[in-house]
């Protein structure tokens, strides 16, 4: 376990929620939710899970991970949380999203050995500096390869 | 809308499964592991074909529950990953309600949210909070 990975934030990046990629998400989703179909010129929400697709607009460089070494084989997706501070992006919003390691942390698994649970949160602002969401996802490395 | 502890909208299906799906959530959300469309690779790295990526199937329980609460009132969606979902799998997805109490914002429902295969396994347990009074 590395707690000195704690705080360590990644360069800033621009995210344009677009229309396209808005209905592209709802429909991969067989989503038929009116709220997520816009014609040109509207701004419908975003889905719950779209800021998923901000891996479109980050370098590697944009990840609390580059240049950390990390023995992914062993790393799990364990959890997902998103946070929204008002009503989730809407198509034709322009977020920055800067992404930090924020904690570091053991725990004892239930068949034994030590799982590393590390967390990382991107949040994401509006041109005016507000933070408007959050994205956690907690990745757990366990002492023998994943399965 | 009048959201009251213990209510529970109607259960939604999704499937069976195909990679066809898999492959549409890839170029939606930019996970392009192979692990979920290419099923040579899964089979060298030890699985018996390819599986969906479990912000798939996040995404599905996150859609079943905007349908139920509003998609424009939702403030938080979370998920812990529990079975891995593979291609003919039936997924359902349900939820209740479990407080409906004041925050700053308004009044917040709280919700559980599970995503089951059709073996009665968990694919994904959630929980969300809606925004249904201002």
């Amino acid at each position: 376990m590395d707690t000195s990975l704690e705080g360590r934030t990644a360069a800033p990046f621009t995210m344009v929620v677009e229309l396209g990629k808005v209905r592209e998400f709802a429909a991969a989703t067989k989503s038929t939710n009116p709220d997520y179909a816009g014609d040109p010129g509207d701004h419908p929400v975003s889905p719950g899970t779209f800021l998923m697709s901000a891996a479109f607009w980050q370098k590697p460089e944009n990840s609390p991970f580059f240049g950390v070494e990390l023995n992914w084989h062993r790393i799990l997706h364990g959890e997902q949380e998103f946070v929204f501070h008002g009503t989730p992006p809407r198509a034709g919003d322009v977020l920055t999203g800067v992404a930090r390691i924020d904690r570091v942390y053991e725990k004892a698994g239930k068949r034994g050995g030590t799982m590393t649970f590390t967390e990382s949160v991107t949040e994401f602002r509006n041109p005016a500096g507000e933070l408007v969401a959050e994205s956690r996802g907690t990745m757990i490395e366990t002492s023998q390869a994943a399965s | 809308m009048t959201v009251a502890v213990g209510d529970s909208p109607k259960a939604a299906t999704f499937g069976p499964l195909t990679r066809e799906m898999f492959v549409r959530y890839a170029g939606a959300s930019g996970d392009f592991n192979p692990i979920h469309y290419d099923d040579g690779f899964a089979r060298s790295a030890g699985f018996p074909s390819v599986f969906s990526q479990g912000m798939h199937q996040a995404a599905l329980l996150a859609g079943f529950a905007a349908d139920w609460l509003g998609a424009d009132r939702v403030r938080r969606f979370a998920v812990r990953f529990r079975e891995q979902v593979w291609p003919d799998d039936v997924l359902t997805c349900t939820g209740k309600v479990v407080s409906v109490e004041a925050g700053s914002q308004g009044t917040i429902a709280t919700v559980e949210l599970l995503c089951t295969r059709q073996t009665g396994g968990v694919a994904i347990a959630g929980s969300a909070e809606f925004l249904v009074d201002e």
